[in-house]
């Protein structure tokens, strides 16, 4: 049962995301998107991590993928529907590809993982549940990478608004 | 128990197929939406790890993934806006000077 979820997800996933690359129209790639966020956040589930897919869900889906919406609403694309070759360099690519995936597929066969740490074992995620083990270590061993973090934020939005602002005042 | 192969291995593919729409597409949206199927492939294989190997640090990396996503969008939607009212155009060929 767990094997067939999670190659119905590991599937859907992979074809969402190939969707994204292939589709020609902006918008459909958007949405396909959309789709394997939400598959990619059931499989968040499938991991004991409910936290993370709840911000999968409420980062990627709400706030990212709105804003790309947003974006391409605002540009006309309708130049691309006509473009005869809309996939630049293809050959190339697949090459690139092709020995990336030979490389690192090689790394990950001769992979073993380290043995367990135990900060994050089954007994204490049913005990105290996946959100609040996260909040803890997050708050104290993590604390400074949080306010980084939330500097960054912070950085983003300003210089969003310096860089739209600026076209702006040259245009007047 | 799924292996942890398994969740590397969906996320080796799932990344290959960003870095294809990455360097294969030349509409900057869809770029950016390259990279953050990259960014989702390397949150599947931290918490896949994170879990494996019972350390909760590969999810509170997964966290902060998630929070550099959030910005690196907002940042670049907002260039792809610069660029647009440049050039009229998000197409990255079409781009040639770096000086506009």
């Amino acid at each position: 049962m767990e094997k067939v979820l999670f190659g119905y997800l590991a599937f859907a996933i992979l074809a969402s995301a190939f969707l994204v690359v292939f589709s020609r129209n902006a918008v459909k790639a958007v949405l396909w998107g959309l789709v394997m966020f939400l598959h990619q956040a059931v499989l968040f589930l499938t991991l004991q991590a409910e936290f993370l897919a709840a911000i999968q869900i409420l980062v990627y889906a709400g706030a990212v993928l709105v804003l790309f919406l947003f974006v391409i609403y605002l540009i006309n694309l309708r130049e691309e529907l006509k473009w005869p070759r809309f996939l630049g360099t293809y050959p190339l690519a697949f090459l690139v590809i092709f020995f990336f995936l030979v490389l690192a597929g090689a790394g990950i066969s001769g992979f073993t993982p380290a043995s367990p740490k135990g900060s994050l074992s089954p007994q204490a995620l049913l005990s105290q549940g996946h959100t609040r083990l996260l909040g803890e270590h997050l708050f104290r061993e993590h604390i400074l990478a949080f306010e980084a973090a939330g500097v960054l934020l912070l950085v983003a939005v300003l210089g969003a608004v310096v860089l739209v602002r600026r076209i702006r005042e040259e245009e007047k | 128990m799924i292996p942890l192969n398994w969740y590397l291995y969906l996320a080796l593919a799932l990344f290959a197929v960003g870095l294809f729409g990455f360097v294969a597409r030349r509409n900057v949206i869809i770029m950016l939406l390259s990279i953050e199927i990259m960014l989702n492939a390397a949150n599947v294989a931290l918490a896949a790890l994170g879990t494996k190997m019972q350390d909760v640090t590969g999810h509170i990396v997964v966290f902060f993934v998630i929070a550099v996503a959030a910005a690196e969008a907002a940042i670049g939607l907002s260039l792809v806006v610069l660029l647009y009212k440049r050039f009229r155009e998000v197409h990255l060929d079409e781009v040639k000077m770096l000086k506009g």
